[in-house]
């Protein structure tokens, strides 16, 4: 017996939409028989992982705030990816951006009034972009894959914090604990539902998710872009500069993932310590490609993503499953949404007889 | 003059802390010749080190601890592999979502052995180690698997240089097409590439937890995956450069605390940043040259392949 | 084949509820937020053990559960919001990068009772704890100078917080105390647990000469390394025997049972208050391992009586005179450091080969 995909005709609208229910029902199924090995009732872990969350104002309001930095990131390498540069190092573009914006808030300390917020976002838009502008010099200059070079700046930019937070901007009424002082109210992002942390943050996120669709789809940028991915000798061809591409995307994804850095330390975080992000740069790699690297599908893809984390504390603390048990049901979900777009292109088939060898 | 005692010192931690990275990168090195990329060896690593740490409990043979760890490495990579080459799912999404479910179901197969000590690979010489001069124990402290990790890039070198099926390999993943009309079974042989990257990141998972550290902790892999991918890209795809730079890795990373405690006044978390910068470093080196790089890189790396398309 | 945690955990959930009576009062509910997995051995470990003693010393009385491996970051908010919303009357948060989070969600539950590990900010509903290392760390010195032969003492740490330069300067002087020449090299991993990365540092520091380890991190890395190369060490938070039987000669543990269990029985009784506990040898929340047979009976005589000495306040690990690494007087003869000052601690006695 064999499996077989036959080309669909044409993309099936239907199963772009059917797909992600059919991954998320296989998905159900799967975290149910793992529940019940762990011996809970699936039933009632399944609610507590895919509904309980959605519960609450305060559960939505966390959904939105887990969202936004997955959400930021993710529309930044996904256009990369569609130009073909694969930038992997939103993680350290995030952390860069926090540290310049954060930078901001404790240079002014009290002073700068109304002033010290958009400069903070602009300062952790261009640190973002800045630490990114490294690996394009090195691609565009010396032909150094950004793939490695957005990778290992990662781990340096995380290092930088941690010397910065330890060392020089370290607190100096924090009894030499690595962090720094916490930002002053005019240095935090304003809030959205009172008493919740959903801040503004959500909004530019919101924003991006348009904008970059016509970026992508109407403008001449996304034009070029979208030839850079699918047919770099066309794009050669026509005259493209392939510099020009690279550095635009690497520019554009680094400012992005820096305004999801300052927005989390600006907003839940209210300060810079060791660990601003429990891997939302890396996280969002994954994100991008659920949304198939559409904005609209990133928006939906980065929802989904944070409600697992939400679903996921909630199975510790109310089932107390270990949060390994999340894992592996994060990653089943993921395989499955993954595989069902298979459904999207081709039309499974299972034969009985082997196909046509080719030795 | 420098002791010689430790400089060998030096020379061994360096090739010790440079073994997984060597086991996990040539698997992936084969993997990604194929045409295939898989970001999963992390996780694949977490679920080699776990079980290999398991069947070393239950059956008291490191060997077959290694070999179980190998067979689980592959079998987390024939997940991927069904996902991406028989669903033709996109490799770099499914290769993370791997390591997410290889951190997860790490974690959950070891949670009842995480309170066993076991003896290292390494102390298998020990009772004459006491008589040794300190040179001569270092040197004894070698386990297999660095040796493995030594000769291993030159058996793959001569395999994807000289053998047909390397041969054969590279050529799929130059261009899958050509090589489906010259009539080689595309397919089969990704499985098989996808294959012997799990079972080496396999077995770099159960240096760390038979040799390296005996024991087993979740997450004790600890990112050592994904700098294996880096250094293969840092390779140009090239077994002996792959070594060559695991070993610059490893040595950095024990020069940087050999540099510490000689007393020297750099903030220390400046200097573990050394380990990245210099591997940017030697990687701007190499690529500069665009030709020779462009020729390594597998013209369908990450590309999905289906016979009507 | 140990206990697993699942059936512990199953075990401490379900037994209370089976014993019961029927005429007794809902159980007070207590939640505890832990920074990593629980694993076998390190910080998290010490306050699950504390846990597990305050469930069997309180039965029925209370209920209690915890999460971990709750980021630092944003996340640990929610966590422990979620867990004041849903009925905890007490609740620890386990690391110090939980402060500011423990205190804004006090603010939002004024009824619900908050502890917060290491942490130097106080609320009326948040108290905070901590356990004094460096009296442990002081005697696991004492025993270094008198084990090692080079005078040597390796020290593998994590980051230069005041909780790690407080561990490093105690040993030391403990050290020498009993032997003069006694230095301590340290190297910072930059990482609270990684297993290979503290291996290969124990390797350097005795390939340096270094022939006695400690470190300040949270494997059982360090041990294993001292046992392949015949190496005396002295573990961290947990008993690490088993992982060094013939080199790790004790480890400074903590102990929190007795907290829990005290704090508790507060929050039950109506009784608990805000507070600072900064307990020690005396309150029995820092404890030297069981001594390995490696070390002689005079040196262990010397301990039990430097034990006693700590615990009943006539030893104090930072009495004078103290020079520091810049050749300043730190701490005049006669004076001992204050609390204060021990809290805040970021200098390095003479003779610690290493930056901060």
């Amino acid at each position: 017996m064999q499996l077989k995909l036959e080309a669909r005709p044409a993309r099936l609208a239907a199963m772009v939409w059917l797909s992600p229910v059919v991954a998320v029902v296989l998905s159900a199924v799967a975290a149910g028989l793992l529940f019940a090995l762990l011996g809970r009732d699936p039933l009632v872990a399944l609610y507590t992982l895919f509904i309980a969350p959605l519960g609450t104002v305060m559960g939505l309001t966390e959904l939105g705030l887990k969202a936004t930095p997955l959400l930021l990131c993710a529309v930044g390498i996904a256009i990369g990816c569609r130009a073909n540069v694969w930038n992997i190092g939103a993680e350290g573009q995030f952390t860069i951006g926090a540290i310049c914006g954060g930078g901001v808030a404790l240079a002014f300390g009290e002073s700068g009034g109304a002033l010290v917020l958009p400069l903070m976002l602009l300062a952790g838009i261009a640190g973002g972009a800045l630490w990114a502008a490294i690996p394009a010099f090195l691609r565009t200059k010396y032909n150094a894959h950004e793939i490695l070079t957005t990778l290992m700046l990662s781990y340096v930019a995380v290092q930088i914090l941690g010397w910065l937070v330890h060392g020089p901007w370290q607190d100096p009424e924090g009894f030499n604990f690595p962090q720094t002082r916490q930002f002053l109210p005019h240095a935090t992002l304003p809030l959205l539902v009172e008493g919740a942390r959903l801040n503004i943050g959500a909004l530019f996120a919101l924003a991006v998710v348009p904008l970059a669709a016509v970026l992508l789809g109407r403008t001449m940028t996304g034009y070029r872009i979208r030839v850079a991915g699918l047919a770099p000798g066309a794009a050669r061809y026509a005259g493209f500069s392939a510099a020009g591409t690279v550095w635009f995307s690497l520019l554009l994804s680094g400012g992005l993932a820096g305004l999801a850095g300052i927005c989390e330390v600006a907003g839940p975080v209210g300060q810079l310590q060791p660990i601003i992000s429990p891997g939302y740069g890396y996280a969002a790699i994954i994100v991008a490609f659920l949304g198939r690297l559409n904005p609209v599908g990133i928006l939906f893809a980065s929802l989904l993503m944070a409600l697992i984390y939400l679903g996921g504390e909630g199975l510790q603390m109310d089932l107390q499953l270990p949060p390994a048990a999340t894992g592996v049901i994060q990653g089943l979900l993921l395989f499955f949404l993954l595989a069902a777009d298979v459904l999207i292109l081709y039309r499974p088939r299972l034969v009985l007889k082997p196909g046509v060898k080719h030795a | 003059m420098p002791d010689p005692g430790i400089i060998l010192a030096i020379l061994v931690a360096t090739l010790r802390a440079a073994t997984p990275l060597v086991l996990a990168g040539l698997g992936e090195l084969v993997t990604e010749r194929s045409g295939v990329l898989n970001l999963g060896i992390e996780g694949m690593m977490l679920v080699g080190a776990a079980v290999g740490f398991m069947a070393t409990v239950v059956t008291g043979n490191p060997a077959l601890g290694m070999i179980a760890a190998m067979l689980a490495g592959a079998a987390m990579a024939l997940v991927f592999g069904f996902l991406t080459l028989s669903l033709l799912a996109n490799q770099v999404a499914t290769g993370l979502a791997l390591t997410i479910f290889g951190i997860g179901l790490s974690a959950l197969l070891g949670v009842d052995y995480q309170s066993h000590p076991i003896t290292g690979l390494a102390t298998v010489i020990s009772p004459h180690l006491s008589e040794a001069s300190p040179a001569v124990q270092q040197l004894l402290l070698i386990d297999p698997l660095v040796m493995v990790a030594v000769v291993a890039p030159f058996l793959v070198h001569w395999y994807l240089t000289r053998a047909r099926g390397g041969l054969v390999l590279r050529a799929v993943g130059e261009s899958h097409d050509v090589a489906f009309a010259l009539g080689y079974p595309v397919i089969r042989i990704r499985y098989f590439a996808v294959m012997f990257g799990g079972a080496m990141s396999g077995l770099a998972g159960s240096y760390l937890s038979l040799a390296y550290t005996p024991m087993w902790t979740e997450n004790m892999v600890a990112g050592r995956g994904w700098i294996a991918l880096a250094l293969v890209v840092f390779s140009t795809w090239k077994p002996i450069m792959l070594a060559l730079g695991a070993l610059l890795f490893g040595f950095v990373t024990i020069a940087q605390f050999q540099v510490e405690a000689l007393g020297i006044d750099i903030p220390p978390q400046l200097l573990a940043t050394l380990p990245y910068l210099a591997t940017i470093a030697v990687l701007v080196l190499i690529s500069r040259d665009t030709t020779r790089t462009k020729l390594n890189a597998p013209a369908a790396l990450g590309r999905s392949f289906h016979p009507s398309t | 084949m140990t206990i697993s945690r699942r059936t512990l955990l199953g075990s401490s959930l379900i037994a209370p509820a089976l014993l019961r009576p029927a005429f007794a009062a809902d159980p007070t509910k207590v939640a505890f937020v832990y920074v990593a997995p629980i694993g076998d051995a390190g910080w998290t470990f010490q306050h699950e053990l504390g846990r597990r003693a305050m469930d069997a010393a309180l039965g029925t009385a209370v209920k209690s559960s915890f999460v971990e491996n709750v980021e630092e970051g944003a996340d640990s908010e929610r966590v422990i919001r979620q867990l004041a919303t849903s009925g905890n009357q007490m609740i620890f948060t386990t690391s110090f990068g939980y402060m500011n989070p423990t205190l804004k969600v006090a603010q939002a539950f004024p009824k619900v009772h908050f502890a917060h590990a290491t942490g130097y900010k106080r609320a009326a509903n948040v108290s905070t704890y901590s356990a004094r290392f460096y009296e442990g760390r002081y005697l696991a010195g004492v025993i270094a100078g008198r084990m090692s032969k080079s005078g040597v003492i390796g020290y593998v740490a994590a980051f230069p917080i005041p909780e790690v330069v407080q561990g490093i300067n105690a040993t030391l002087l403990g050290a020498q105390s009993v032997n003069p020449k006694a230095t301590v090299k340290v190297v910072w991993t930059s990482s609270w647990f990684d297993p290979g990365k503290e291996r290969a540092a124990a390797d350097t520091l005795i390939a340096q000469g270094a022939d006695f380890i400690t470190h300040h991190t949270d494997s059982t890395a360090v041990a294993q390394a001292g046992e392949e190369k015949g190496v005396y060490t002295v573990g961290y938070n947990s008993d690490m025997s088993k992982y060094g039987p013939k080199t790790c000669l004790t480890a400074v543990t903590m102990v929190w049972d007795q907290y829990y269990i005290n704090t508790v029985k507060a929050a039950i009784a109506g009784t608990w208050k805000s507070d600072d506990v900064w307990g020690g040898i005396g309150q029995g929340m820092v404890k030297l391992a069981k001594l390995n047979p490696a070390v002689p009976g005079n040196v262990a005589a010397e301990i039990a009586t430097k034990t006693a000495d700590i615990a009943a306040g006539k030893l104090h690990p930072f009495a004078g005179p103290i020079t520091g690494q810049d050749g300043k007087i730190k701490v005049a003869a006669g004076a001992s450091l204050a609390d204060k000052d021990i809290a805040a601690m970021n200098w390095f006695v003479a003779g610690v080969q290493g930056k901060i």
